[in-house]
């Protein structure tokens, strides 16, 4: 083996794993379509020890009294299933996917900076495992994914593990705030001269703001993570109330950048749905300006309601009136978008691919999502179902309803670009429907639980409260169907990935520049950019006598 | 926008601003908005402080000196006061670490209260940045000292963004930390 390689550039292809040059390109590669997939694998990984976790704890919840798991480990279980599935799961398969498609959709060969991107794939990967390794160090992190202080101190919280926690989440964050910062310079300068911003296709709009709320609330993060960091290892009092502190400004500190986290994550995943409706129902996308700019409204607002995380801690009428309103308003821009997605699917001619059904169930789970969301707004609401499972309930039809649907829409959506092999639709649909079932089973049932008066985080019940018993066996099992879904969609993946690669460059008849260049691309995306006219370039070719309208 | 370098610190300084609103927001908050008395500052000597903060100033100066004789194509000119800016730096951070070894030797640390806290949280992130900016004003110096290449150009205009930033957030901390206190 010589000391140098050969970077393969050009018409080559993406390099196999199967040699031990093949895995140095991958592990050395600064290609944004190499780190994309890679983003993707890390976000499968951490996804499947994530899933055994929530499996683990509907385990023990399946009926009261139960002794499955002491209460420590169940303590550390919950914990690490929220951070992971939020920092390690939800986080790099959005910025993996956008890693990916960016440059391809706006006609670059490239990110803007190549080796912060890599940077950031790494770090990221570095603080996902680092706080995986606490479990080898004396215990994971127990104080819940939001990890408010006391509990999280050294007095309250002996272990390693909330250190592990916070040093993991740093590096993660540095890690999305690079990733943010690429979206952002790639978008500003490295589109093909023809596309102006109004051009840009909606997934890379959403991209380009998020790329903004990305910068402006992990620092928020970093900082409070910083602080307590130094209040466990250098016996500082920032938020230790008994030596002057102030738990609650960590709590501030938590939800400043936490309520802007929820539309990180959830603004890629309206992207990804603004793309796969309207190519999967012909139709042109409804009200494209009214799609863009309440992007821009949820972004600004976003950084104006994190109060409402913090109703019940007993601030003021008027804090919580002012935070109750915002909180509200943030509703409007995204019931917009609801709209929207609507209009487009009117009139439109339908395919019901496992891609399109999924945002079809997107749709539908995440309006309920936004009304239990909305529903908190309400302070006195507030108050009542703090810290019962309804607020469980609430968060997964967000995440997993919002989000992950919209992921996996994405996945089906661009799988063909990305490896160029279709997954197999009719195990799609398997996958499809257990999960979308088995997803309501639980969750519903979990908003009752919530109203019942069931708090989150109790590692069990006594079993003579028989309606609990009854709604979290029936919770149980859905998560069990969930679970028989990701087993066929990972078999899914499995057998796709040995088939050979038959996908044409535009297999759905799409509209944006990706679907221009070769499934999968090669490693130089373009040799020549199309010219771009209008909002589907791939249109005006396809149909050069009834081209949209022009744009520049 | 052509320059990316400069766009991207642009945006970095931008996502480190609200970094720094976050440590400035703790120190205020516990000083005006609990009952605690702040225990620091009445420790802090503003006056040398601000002769620090001068020279700190200074080197933000230097440096724009040193992109004019670049812009001029002068690169003795632009190494010289590049040298001046790097010093300044230096300067100031031993202020800082002379300032620091003042304060433990008054049994003020970190560890003490909550106002010990703040202090070494929120000046030590900023010395850190300082000579983080330290570092890549070096790296550019080095890099000229042989024939100035394209790439410390366009780097430069990155790194003058980043220290003219790390000058401006001193001043926001000089004045929460030491200003008002004396108001």
């Amino acid at each position: 083996m010589s000391l140098f390689i050969n970077i393969q550039e050009g018409e080559d292809q993406l390099p196999e794993v199967t040699s031990d040059k093949g895995r140095l390109l991958w592990i050395s590669s600064v290609d944004h379509k190499q780190l994309g997939i890679m983003y993707l694998w890390l976000a499968l990984f951490f996804f499947i020890i994530g899933g055994l976790e929530a499996m683990l704890i509907r385990a023990q919840l399946a009926v009261g009294d139960n002794d499955l798991i002491s209460p420590e480990f169940y303590n550390q279980l919950f914990t690490m299933h929220g951070t992971t599935m939020i920092f390690l799961v939800l986080m790099p398969a959005l910025i993996g996917l956008a890693t990916y498609l960016i440059p391809l959709m706006i006609g670059a060969n490239e990110m803007a900076f190549p080796r912060l991107n890599a940077f950031s794939f790494w770090m990221t990967c570095l603080g996902g495992f680092l706080m995986y390794f606490s479990f080898f160090a004396g215990g994971a992190p127990d104080a819940g994914w939001f990890n408010y202080a006391p509990l999280s101190e050294s007095n309250y919280s002996s272990t390693q593990g909330v250190d592990y926690y916070l040093v993991g989440l740093i590096l993660t964050g540095m890690g999305s705030i690079g990733a943010g910062l690429n979206f952002v310079t790639t978008i500003l300068t490295l589109r093909s001269p023809d596309i102006k911003l109004n051009m840009l296709p909606l997934f890379a709009w959403m991209i380009f703001i998020n790329g903004f709320l990305i910068l402006a609330a992990f620092p928020l993060l970093n900082a409070g993570l910083f602080m307590m960091l130094i209040d466990r290892q250098f016996d500082a009092h920032f938020f230790i109330p008994s030596s002057g502190g102030s738990a609650i400004l960590w709590q501030h500190f938590f939800w400043s950048f936490g309520h802007p986290e929820v539309y990180i994550l959830a603004l890629p995943a309206f992207g990804i749905i603004s793309e796969v409706i309207p190519v999967f129902s012909r139709n042109k996308i409804f009200g494209y300006k009214f799609v863009a700019a309440s992007t821009v409204a949820i972004a600004l607002l976003a950084f104006g309601v994190w109060v409402h995380h913090m109703f019940a801690v007993g601030m003021t009428n008027t804090v919580n009136g002012f935070f109750a309103a915002s909180s509200m308003l943030i509703g409007i821009p995204t019931g917009v978008k609801v709209i929207n997605w609507i209009g487009t699917l009117y009139k439109g001619s339908i395919r019901m691919t496992v891609s399109m059904m999924f945002a079809v169930a997107f749709l539908i789970d995440f309006t309920i999502g936004g009304l239990s969301g909305a529903s908190f707004a309400i302070v006195p609401i507030d108050w009542q179902l703090t810290d019962t499972y309804y607020v469980v309930a609430h968060i997964h039809y967000v995440f997993l309803g919002g989000t992950a649907f919209g992921i996996f829409a994405g996945i089906y959506y661009w799988f063909p670009k990305i490896s160029g092999r279709f997954l197999s639709e009719k195990l799609g649909k398997w996958h499809l429907w257990l999960f979308v079932i088995g997803f309501n089973f639980t969750f519903l049932v979990q908003h009752v639980l919530g109203i019942l008066g069931m708090p989150r985080r109790i590692y069990t019940y006594p079993s003579r409260f028989g309606s609990w018993e009854i709604f979290n066996m029936i919770s149980t099992l859905g998560a069990v169907m969930m679970f028989v879904a990701i087993a066929v969609f990972l078999w899914n993946l499995f057998i796709t990935l040995k088939k050979p690669r038959t996908a044409p460059k535009n297999p759905w008849e799409a509209w944006t520049l990706e679907w221009a260049t070769n499934s999968p691309p090669d490693l130089k995306n373009f040799e020549e950019v199309p010219r771009v006219h209008s909002r589907r370039p791939l249109w005006d070719l396809a149909n050069p006598d009834n081209p949209d309208k022009r744009l520049n | 926008m052509k320059d990316k370098g400069k766009l991207l610190m642009l945006l970095m300084i931008g996502s480190e601003t609200f970094f720094f609103i976050a440590l400035i927001i703790g120190y205020v908050y516990y000083r005006n908005f609990t009952e605690a008395t702040d225990t620091v500052a009445q420790h802090l000597d503003a006056v040398r402080a601000g002769i620090f903060t001068l020279f700190l100033i200074a080197s933000s100066g230097t440096l724009m000196i040193s992109k004019r004789a670049l812009n001029k194509e002068n690169f003795k000119g632009f190494n010289i006061f590049l040298l001046l800016s790097i010093v300044l730096g230096i300067v100031f951070i031993t202020g800082q670490v002379t300032e620091y070894i003042g304060l433990y030797q008054k049994q003020i640390t970190l560890s003490k209260d909550v106002f010990g806290s703040s202090f070494f949280t929120l000046t030590g992130f900023h010395g850190f940045h300082v000579i983080l900016g330290i570092l890549a004003l070096l790296i550019l110096l080095i890099m000229s000292l042989g024939k100035l290449r394209r790439v410390s150009i366009a780097g430069f205009g990155g790194v003058e963004v980043y220290w003219h930033f790390v000058d401006v957030v001193w001043l926001f901390v000089f004045y929460f930390v030491y200003i008002t206190p004396l108001l």
